[in-house]
């Protein structure tokens, strides 16, 4: 049972509800089968190796056949643009968050984020003006796919317009995190280095464009420099651009998706956020305890030999955290698998924790909260027309691809 | 009037207060965080915004101030949760 | 339920918190939630409701709020007969009884002494007293040195580069007034965290135009003919115009009240065990008298059970949650109160953390980061093993070194990790100063295994 159950994990078949195999791996808290990855799943643990300076992101510390199947998902994609801070240490990480961080918030930009509040709301209020039969809504398409589209877009000043072009790319990249056990690897190598390639030349045009004419947009400011000594060089650039639409288009969709199945599957709190819309803000925090929109961390490596409950881990194995199963260890949390939002400690791992806690989180907190507040507020009586819903492949970055629902009408703005 | 406390012992300047509620909290340099300890009432949804948002949930605001609003955001615990 | 004396003390007794400070507020809130339903006085000598003292030496200063400003958030109501602008003036041990400066007793059946530390006064009183000379400590030091910075003095002259001083400096830079610092050390905050990170902090109050001067003490302070400090001379015989002095000579602990009382109390502070019950001067515990905040020295199991005495915001809200657990619970469900020393300070944009008692460390590592770049981790050592922890900018990674204390990990850390740098190759000399010379600044005090407190002669630090 235990030698099969990261495959389980990985098996398409249980994409829908993995927590119970969590469960199971939580026995275990430190999980090892041989050549594969040692595998952390408890809550405690997890949060320690995420302040853990022993533990690096950088792949060239992976020892050569660490049994890590992804390891060479981005690696081989590095030809064509060096790794994101996503996969760096300090120095490096640091710097090249610090600079991405000058146009995007505080201390530098602190109303970047503030000021978009109005353009949210007009986005959301525009996108469920549009949803056209309340019989027949697709959540993931009409709402939850094209929210954070337009705001990444409107924040790093990618056309809109564009958006065809890249979906492809970054669903590819996408996928390229995810280890699909029945994929052909050199197939995915290839697929991948090409999406990065064509998504790297994409960026490089509109950069140089943007060089040119800058606008208030991050990439003219990423691209202009904010007036600091640091700077980035353009390979920097592009990957750091690559690393935010893609950070951007995979990760909300899925929190706001999670959001609203969990909300139709829980009628007395959806009523309660349509009752208390101020309910929202603990409700998201809520759900990425309970159904993060990043499963695992499949790229930590440590430096030198390291005892993790009672397990030596040898330097440069390959270790997965598994973020969702340490959001549901019993030892941490109250009934971890009951919803609830009024729980008062949701001190969870959704987000990550340590230098490498979710760049986007405060956009994303804001884009969930308004989006669950509008749809349960304008949606009558929404229900599921699937539960489960069809989920995509991807077993990191893990949402529904469609989330089919009914509602009795749209009510107006 | 909105009292609020932050416990700088737990904050590791993730700065997730000061995107959402600028006025009130402001980085100093990349770490470090001040804040006005008497935000105005108009604050007081981005506030509570920035309670729950903290990732070490290290900010405490009244739990007078926050009743008295009706807010239905659970009110923080804040520095009182571990001992 | 049996009607024992513990029940009938939640349900009729009298508490009484001496100190109406972060420590007594939530030592008294702490009550309250374990369901003490009896009378609840709080006393205090200053005229106002509990307030937060961090921001009076940063926010209040930059503009980003008031001194006046800065009052606690309330985890709960407290129900509580509140005593403010009256100090404690005596304590009858054997009568249960607190004396009030203004002549009224107040009974108690448990007391909680909370009265924290005031701010050393210039030691020449007539000095001290001139117009522009302050301390900074209370609100009212607070507001009076923010209206002073406002009205936009020619120079300020901060005395002693402690955290206080050396943020009140970093304040006066950005406001874009010129400040000296004079500190008696080789450099800033070495009392607390060595020389080789003082070294760190002198370039951080020189690179933001700072005119620190070290090793250097003020020997008088000159006032005109009105009665304004006018200047300040110099141990090595220079002198400075300056319009405002700010003496930060680091605190004294308020237990004046308590001589005579029979309380284990002194100029260190008042003896309490691990449980957070006071010592009497004969080295007895006492049952119905506790102590938390800057004012208790407690034994620390993971300093050598060493009492120790933390000017730290945090240990005083963790000493009061466990002082009021005690005070409520039977001695088998008493818990002890061994919080890991942890303090912070901002200043010059840099957030400097730190956790144990790096004022007991003989060597210092620097096993992440560059002090050059002002982001870095450093590691202190003593015979040994981890024991203190300071970060640079660098807060993330500090609870992986505060386990190491808590473990006693070895020192020099025998691992890797990431972002060492050739600097953090082996362990320095950490350089502190000679521990008989008394330090403005440290906020950990070690003070030796006596409860008593009796052979323990006062230094003033002096200037």
């Amino acid at each position: 049972m235990k030698q099969g159950i990261l495959s389980d994990i990985l098996d398409y078949s249980n994409r829908a509800n993995p927590y119970p195999l969590y469960a199971e791996l939580r026995k275990t808290p430190v999980f090892h089968d041989g050549d594969g990855p040692y595998v952390i799943s408890t809550y405690h643990h997890i949060q320690s190796l995420l302040h853990d300076p022993r533990l690096s992101s950088e792949a060239r510390n992976l020892a050569a056949g660490a049994g890590d199947p992804l390891a060479g998902a981005e690696d081989e994609g590095a030809s064509a643009l060096p790794p994101s801070f996503l996969k760096l240490d300090p120095p490096e990480h640091d710097r090249l968050r610090r600079m991405t961080n000058r146009p995007f918030g505080p201390p530098d930009s602190p109303h970047r984020v503030d000021d978009m509040r109005g353009f949210l709301h007009t986005t959301v209020t525009g996108l469920i003006d549009n949803l056209g039969d309340p019989e027949r809504i697709d959540l993931v398409d009409q709402f939850a796919y094209p929210f954070p589209v337009t705001m990444i877009c409107r924040l790093l000043g990618v056309p809109r317009e564009d958006e065809a072009r890249f979906h492809v790319w970054a669903d590819t990249l996408a996928a390229s995190l995810d280890p699909d056990p029945g994929a052909d690897p050199k197939e995915r190598e290839k697929t991948t280095h090409d999406a990065r390639m064509e998504l790297g030349m994409y960026l490089a045009g509109l950069i140089e464009e943007r060089r040119k004419n800058p606008g208030e947009d991050m990439l003219s400011q990423l691209a202009v420099g904010h007036g600091q000594d640091e700077t980035m060089s353009t390979m920097e650039l592009l990957s750091t651009a690559a690393l935010l639409l893609i950070a951007g288009h995979e990760t909300t969709v899925n929190l706001i998706t999670n959001g609203m199945l969990t909300l139709l599957r829980n009628p007395d709190v959806l009523r309660q956020l349509r009752e208390t819309p101020a309910l929202a803000v603990p409700l998201v925090e809520e759900l990425l305890r309970f159904e993060p929109p990043v499963q695992l961390l499949p790229q930590r490596t440590p430096l030198a030999d390291i005892e993790v409950g009672g397990v030596t881990i040898p330097k440069g194995s390959s270790m997965w955290l598994i973020l969702a199963s340490g959001n549901r260890d019993p030892d941490r949390f109250e009934n971890p698998d009951r919803f609830d939002p009024y729980r008062k400690d949701i001190q969870h791992l959704g987000l990550g924790s340590g230098i490498h806690s979710c760049f986007g989180a405060p956009l994303a907190r804001l884009e969930a909260q308004l989006a669950l507040t509008e749809l349960t507020r304008r949606l009558e009586n929404p229900r599921l027309v699937e539960d489960p819903p069809p989920y995509r492949q991807n077993a990191v970055l893990r949402g529904p691809r469609h989330l089919r629902i009914t509602c009795d009408g749209v009510r107006p703005s | 009037m909105l009292r609020l406390v932050v416990d700088l012992n737990r904050c590791q300047g993730y700065a997730q207060c000061a995107f959402l509620a600028p006025d009130v909290f402001a980085m100093h340099g990349d770490e470090g965080l001040l804040y006005d300890p008497q935000a105005q009432d108009a604050q007081r949804e981005r506030v509570a915004q920035a309670v729950a948002a903290c990732p070490v949930q290290a900010i405490l605001v009244d739990e007078l101030d926050m009743a008295a609003a009706g807010s239905g955001a659970p009110a923080a615990t804040g520095e009182a949760s571990d001992g | 339920m049996a009607d024992t004396a513990l029940d009938h003390l939640k349900a009729n007794g009298r508490i009484v918190v001496v100190g109406a400070s972060l420590a007594g507020l939530r030592g008294a809130e702490t009550l309250r939630e374990k369901g003490f339903k009896g009378s609840l006085t709080m006393i205090g000598d200053e005229p106002y409701e509990p307030y937060d003292r961090p921001p009076l030496s940063k926010q209040a200063l930059l503009g980003m709020g008031t001194a006046e400003g800065t009052a606690l958030p309330r985890r709960r109501d407290i129900d509580a007969e509140w005593r403010l602008g009256v100090a404690a003036s005596g304590l009858d041990m054997a009568a249960r009884r607190v004396k009030l400066a203004d002549g009224d007793e107040v009974p108690y059946d448990r007391l909680l002494i909370a009265t924290g530390v005031r701010a050393r006064p210039w030691p020449n009183q007539a000095e001290g007293e001139l117009d522009g000379v302050f301390v900074l400590r209370t609100r009212d030091d607070g507001v009076a040195l923010a209206r002073r910075l406002d009205a936009g003095p020619r120079r300020v002259l901060v005395i002693g580069a402690g955290f206080t001083g050396s943020e009140i400096a970093s304040a006066c830079r950005e406001r874009g007034v010129e400040v000296t610092v004079a500190e008696r050390a080789d450099a800033p905050l070495v009392g607390a965290l060595g020389g080789v990170i003082g070294a760190v902090a002198a370039e951080l109050h020189r690179e933001n135009g700072v005119d620190l001067r070290t090793g250097i003490m003020v020997t008088a302070l000159e006032g005109d003919s009105t009665g304004r400090v006018r200047a300040a001379h110099f141990s090595d015989g220079t002198s400075l115009e300056c319009d405002v002095v700010v003496v930060s000579l680091g605190a004294q602990r308020n237990t004046d009240w308590l001589a005579g009382s029979g309380l284990g109390a002194g100029p260190r502070g008042i003896a309490c065990d691990a449980g957070c019950r006071a010592f009497d001067i004969r080295g007895i515990v006492t049952d119905d008298i506790f102590v938390a905040g800057d004012v208790a020295r407690s034994p620390h199991p993971l300093f050598g059970y060493q009492f120790l005495s933390l000017e730290h915001w945090g240990n005083a809200v963790s000493q009061a949650e466990t002082a009021a657990h005690n005070m409520l619970s039977e001695s088998t469900d008493r818990r002890p109160h061994i919080w890991v020393p942890a303090f912070w300070s901002s200043q010059f944009g840099v957030s400097i953390k730190s956790v144990g008692v790096p004022s007991m460390g003989t060597e210092i590592m620097i096993t992440q980061g560059s002090r050059a770049e002002r982001r870095f981790t450093g590691v202190y050592g003593y015979q040994g093993r981890v024991i203190g922890a300071v970060t640079f900018d660098n807060s993330r990674w500090l609870q992986f070194y505060q386990q190491q204390i808590e473990a006693t990990a070895p020192f020099p850390p025998p691992f890797p990790t990431v972002d060492r740098r050739p600097e953090g190759q082996k362990p320095l000399p950490a350089d502190f100063p000679d521990p008989s010379v008394p330090t403005h600044g440290p906020t950990v005090t070690l003070s030796g295994y006596s409860p008593a407190d009796r052979r323990l002669t006062f230094t003033p630090a002096g200037h």
